[in-house]
This record gives structure tokens, C-alpha cells and sequence, in this order.
């Protein structure tokens, strides 16, 4: 997924575009190699059936999808869904307040802040997520803080739960939301709200009439950058869940490496596919968005 | 109920170190039309978003029909603007965008949607209901931000610069309808420009406003034929100011006698000659250094650059002003 948070491909761009096609060519064919070639041979792959030791053999069946259907697989499609239904809940709640009032900074006070959310992107997730290890965990930062000015005897378990896993995910994806969103509310013709406000609407208003529509947009980009990812990060629920929780995630990852079932982690894959755009497309068709800010 | 609608009283305001408005004060009637006459940063701009309620001023007060609306948001007062890029909102169509303030006011759907299309008609745009307003032109543009703010029925309309993004034979034609329009409805219009011919064809009253400060309020005529300062004279009348042993006077360009008829007294010699606007313009310097143009009718005159002559004009041509040094 590439990432440019200057713009929407406009329909006069569209048009420029469709005259200089050759120009094209080469992002059609990365595209096809990339991108369409494995995800029909993904889907190949589910149909197939495993191999005894390693890998597959070209023999067609249902198998695998049979097997999704399983409680205990179905209740890790059930948590997934729900984990990452929180974490861009949490993530719009506090992103787009963030990001909208980012953008609404003077200059240089919003070059900060902006650097200040760029920051995290330099360092490897992982080191990240094990930097949150050493703060919860019972002989951690927290707890030694919290025990020294005499608030708990004990210290807490933190770590190792759900609600880590979903504060896990909230962490690593909310600087995308607030970019998405930033990128929409900074283009904004402020002269809008102006004229919401003089043709008679309060402060509220204006808002949802005229500032929401114009960044959805950018919170539809940013709801796609966080939905999605929150139903894949295996390693967050790994290094902050301990083995407790289960994402259809990790099942992909398990069966591929531990499990070596190509077939029914590319079944896996291809639901999950499904299930996700199932869900964008119903955000789409209630908020109205046809277009991707920053997202191309 | 008093015969001024608007009444501002004493309005200061700055932005940082700079002094946009210097202390003005101003009435407006019941169904004037007054335009505030300006070169850009002169306050103008500031001036109505203080009426409209987007600016507070630091210092006076905003009266509307006798009520002080000096700290009122803009959604609480019964005026409206006309913006200077339009405004529209991109996210609906025409009959939206104009239904919009009745929509705030929870006009039901059918009632503000035939008043859209009233509304419509009134600015002879019928049929344009569902159209975008990315797909209309910037005339077509410009009546759908008048309709959209003349649906909500305020008591003052103001304009910021309306016209300015249009070419001038369009800019011509839409002068005649806002006046026709101002007419029909007898709406207060406070309509903003730089342009002077724009201001002198629609106005009932002008101020000319020059840094902060009004240098004079008047009907056309006034303006035009009786300037207060001599920066009045040279901006709305485009008027030489003659600076005197016994004053300072604005002489209008046509006035000026030259050459051979009677009444020259001066002695200049002519610097450029040039053609403009069915007018010939003849630029002379008198002997201490000052410019005059001299405008006549026709392409044709025996003078030519570099060549000694002399100019004057009738006492009654010749009015006294103030001078502020332009």
C-alpha cells in the first residue's frame, strides 16, 4: 500500500492520466506481478489440499473453508472483528480531534506536532511494542512508580490480556488515523465554516454540516489504514497478549510456519479479505465516500 | 423604529501591530444600497466581517435596528454575506446549497425545496437545481451565493468584492441585476469594492475608506463631483490635484484647458501623449514639477512630447480639497 498524504486523485487528473496511459504501463504491470498475480493465486491455494509433510497438492477441495466454520476458528474471526472494531473506535474517537486540531495549529507549533507523531515510524514496531513490555510488566516502570508513591501494595498484572492487546493496537495505529485525518482537515476551505456560520449555524452545525463531510475522506483513509491492519498484527497480540489471545491473525501466521497448512491459511487469508472489504464498503455507503484521502 | 437599520459606532480593531480600523463610524438606512469604496487592506473587508459577526471589533459597537449585536455569533444576527470566492459548499448541489440556512431552521424538505427553486428563478437560474457547483461557471457561481443568502431573508446583505472574479462584460451585466435584484426586494445592501465605476452605477451612497478611516461618505455625486480629500478626488474621480499658493484643488482631467484655449495660464510642457478608452491623455509638467493629465475626446492634437504650452481652468473646475497627500 503506497502512502501520499497530499492529495486525492481528482477527476481532472483522472482524465490527464487517461491521454498519457503509456506512462502508466509500468505501475500496470508492478500492479499485475505484485499484487493481482498472488492474490488469484492465494485464492488457487485454498481450493487445494495439503500436502503430507510440506506445501500442497493440486487437488481440488472445500476443505479448508469447511474448517473455518469450526466454533473455535469462528470465535477467533469473532474476536478479531471485535478487537479491531474497538481499536478504530479509539482510534477515530481520540485521531480526529488530534488531527483536526493539529492542523488547525499555527505553522510552527504544527511542525512540532507533526514530528512528534512522524517520530514513532523510525523505530521498528517491534522495539516499540517490547519498549511497552518493560513499562507494564510486574516488575516494570509502572508498577515501581506506582508502588514507591504507596498507590498499590502489589504490583498489578498488566501485561499479558485483552485489553493490552487492544491498547497494543490503539498505539500503533492511531498515527495513521491522525495523519489521514490531518491531511483532510488542513485542505480545508475554512471559508465554508464562515458560511455555515452566517447562513445560521451554530458552532455544532457547522460542524456536521459542512467540516465532517469535507474530511471524511481523510477518516474513511484512516479508518481503512486501522481496520484492516488491527484484524492482521499478529506480533501485537503475541508480545502483549502472551499466548492468550488469538487473532485470525496469528491463526494465519501458526498454520504457516507451525501448523505448514498453506491451503487453509490461504483460506484464512481469503475470508478475512473478504470480511474487511465487506466492512469498508458498508462504511463507504453510510458516510457517503467515494474517494481515499491521502491514500492512493 | 428609527430610519437607520445599521449603526456602527466607533469601531476599532487591529491585528497584531497593524490598525485596520481606526475608530469608524457609520449608518446604513433601511433599503440603501452603500458601497464601501477602497483600495485593497483599507479596512473594507474587516469592516463587514465585523457587521457580519466573524471579526469582533476590540473597541465600539454594532447597532441592528436598534440592538446592540456587537457580541452575537454570526449564526444569531438577521444579516448575511455574499463571500468573495463564493463559498459554496462543495458537498451539495445547488438546490441544497441555497436551502441550506432554511434547512438550520428545520424548514421541512418539500417548503425549502420549493423555496430553492424560487429562489432560483429570482436569480434566473431555473433548472439548476441538481447541478454542482463544480460544474458552473463563475457567473453562474456567483447568483447561486446570492440566492443561498438572500433564502434566509436578512435584514442586511452584504457583499465582499461579488463581482471581482467575473471579466467585465459580464461584471457589467450583473451590476444591473444585484440593482434590480436590491430594487425588486428592497433589501439593506452593504456591497464592497475597488472598482469606482462599479460603485458610482449601483450605489446610493459611497464611502471611500483609505486606511482605516473614511474619507468621505456621499451619494455618487457628491463623491464624484465634490471630493472631501484630494485622495477622493484622485481615486473615484481620477483627478489631478493641483497643489496652489492658495490651495489645493482637485481639477478633473476633462477641465483641464490646454494649448490654444482660453483661459491658459500655466506654463507646462507635455510629456506623453496616449490613447485610452475612446479618451486621449495628455501628460504635462508644469515648471515646479508637478504632473497634470488632460483628457479630451478623439485620437487627434496638434501637441506633441517634449513641446512648451500652456494650461489653466475655470475657477468653478477647480475644487478645494483636503489634502492627504495623494
Amino acid at each position: 500500500m503506497s502512502m501520499d498524504f497530499s492529495g486525492t486523485v481528482s477527476k481532472g487528473r483522472k482524465r490527464k492520466r487517461g491521454r498519457s496511459w503509456t506512462l502508466l504501463v509500468p505501475i500496470y504491470i508492478f500492479t499485475l506481478l505484485f499484487v493481482f498475480l498472488p492474490l488469484i493465486y492465494m485464492v488457487y491455494l485454498s481450493f487445494m489440499t495439503k500436502a503430507e509433510v510440506w506445501g500442497f497438492e493440486n487437488r481440488f477441495t472445500l476443505e479448508n473453508y469447511k474448517k473455518i466454520l469450526d466454533p473455535l476458528y469462528l470465535r477467533t474471526f469473532l474476536n478479531s472483528l471485535k478487537l479491531a472494531l474497538i481499536s478504530t473506535l479509539v482510534n477515530t474517537a481520540v485521531g480526529y480531534p488530534y488531527g483536526y486540531f493539529m492542523a488547525k495549529l499555527e505553522k510552527k507549533k504544527r511542525d512540532i506536532m507533526l514530528l512528534l507523531v512522524m517520530i514513532p515510524f523510525w523505530t521498528s514496531e517491534l522495539i516499540r511494542l517490547n519498549g511497552w513490555i518493560i513499562v507494564f510488566r510486574s516488575k516494570g516502570v509502572l508498577n515501581l512508580i506506582l508502588e514507591k508513591a504507596g498507590l498499590i501494595d502489589k504490583p498489578l498484572k498488566l501485561l499479558y490480556n485483552y485489553q493490552m492487546v487492544v491498547f497494543g493496537m490503539i498505539y500503533a495505529l492511531l498515527p495513521f488515523m491522525i495523519l489521514c485525518v490531518y491531511s483532510s482537515v488542513e485542505k480545508m476551505d475554512w471559508k465554508l465554516v464562515e458560511a455555515a456560520r452566517d447562513l445560521g449555524g451554530n458552532a455544532a452545525q457547522a460542524f456536521l454540516t459542512v467540516t465532517l463531510p469535507m474530511t471524511m475522506p481523510g477518516l474513511l483513509s484512516g479508518v481503512v489504514l486501522t481496520f484492516i491492519p488491527s484484524m492482521g498484527l499478529f506480533f501485537v497480540a503475541d508480545l502483549l497478549g502472551g499466548n492468550k489471545i488469538v487473532l485470525v491473525g496469528n491463526v494465519i501466521q501458526q498454520q504457516l510456519t507451525k501448523g505448514r497448512n498453506l491451503p487453509f491459511a490461504a483460506a484464512l487469508s481469503v475470508v478475512l479479505m473478504i470480511l474487511t472489504s465487506l466492512f469498508i464498503a458498508a462504511y463507504r455507503r453510510i458516510t457517503k465516500t467515494d474517494q481515499l484521502e491521502g491514500l492512493i | 423604529m428609527s430610519e437607520d437599520l445599521l449603526v456602527l459606532q466607533h469601531i476599532r480593531k487591529s491585528f497584531g501591530s497593524d490598525d485596520v480600523l481606526k475608530g469608524i463610524d457609520f449608518s446604513v438606512r433601511r433599503g440603501e444600497f452603500v458601497t464601501l469604496l477602497g483600495s485593497s487592506g483599507c479596512g473594507k473587508t474587516t469592516t463587514i466581517r465585523i457587521i457580519a459577526g466573524l471579526e469582533e471589533p476590540d473597541e465600539g459597537r454594532v447597532l441592528l435596528d436598534g440592538k446592540d449585536i456587537t457580541k452575537l455569533p454570526p449564526n444569531a444576527r438577521s444579516v448575511n454575506t455574499v463571500f468573495q470566492n463564493y463559498a459554496l459548499f462543495p458537498n451539495m448541489n445547488v438546490e441544497d446549497n441555497i436551502a441550506y440556512a432554511l434547512r438550520l431552521r428545520k424548514v421541512r424538505k418539500p417548503e425549502r425545496l420549493k423555496k430553492a427553486s424560487e429562489m432560483l428563478e429570482l436569480v434566473q437560474l431555473a433548472g439548476f437545481e441538481k447541478r454542482m457547483p463544480d460544474e458552473l461557471s463563475g457567473g453562474q457561481r456567483q447568483r447561486i451565493a446570492i440566492a443561498r443568502s438572500l433564502v434566509a431573508e436578512p435584514q442586511v446583505l452584504l457583499l465582499d468584492e461579488p463581482l471581482g472574479a467575473l471579466d467585465l462584460k459580464l461584471r457589467r451585466q450583473m451590476q444591473l441585476e444585484l440593482k434590480r435584484l436590491q430594487k425588486k426586494l428592497g433589501t439593506t445592501f452593504i456591497y464592497i469594492t475597488h472598482d469606482q465605476e462599479e460603485a458610482i452605477n449601483m450605489s446610493d451612497r459611497i464611502a471611500v475608506m483609505n486606511n482605516g478611516v473614511f474619507e468621505q461618505i456621499g451619494t455618487p455625486d457628491e463623491i464624484y463631483y465634490h471630493p472631501r480629500t484630494s485622495y477622493v478626488a484622485n481615486f473615484v474621480g481620477n483627478a489631478n490635484i493641483y497643489r496652489g499658493n492658495d490651495g489645493v484643488f482637485a481639477v478633473r482631467t476633462e477641465k483641464v484647458k490646454i494649448g490654444d484655449e482660453p483661459g491658459c495660464v500655466i506654463p507646462a510642457v507635455v510629456k506623453e501623449k496616449s490613447f485610452a478608452g475612446g479618451q486621449l491623455r495628455i501628460l504635462v509638467a508644469l515648471e515646479d514639477g508637478q504632473e497634470l493629465t488632460v483628457s479630451r475626446f478623439g485620437i487627434n492634437s496638434e501637441l506633441v512630447p517634449g513641446q512648451k504650452t500652456k494650461v489653466g481652468w475655470s475657477a468653478e473646475d477647480a475644487v478645494p480639497v483636503i489634502d492627504d497627500g495623494v
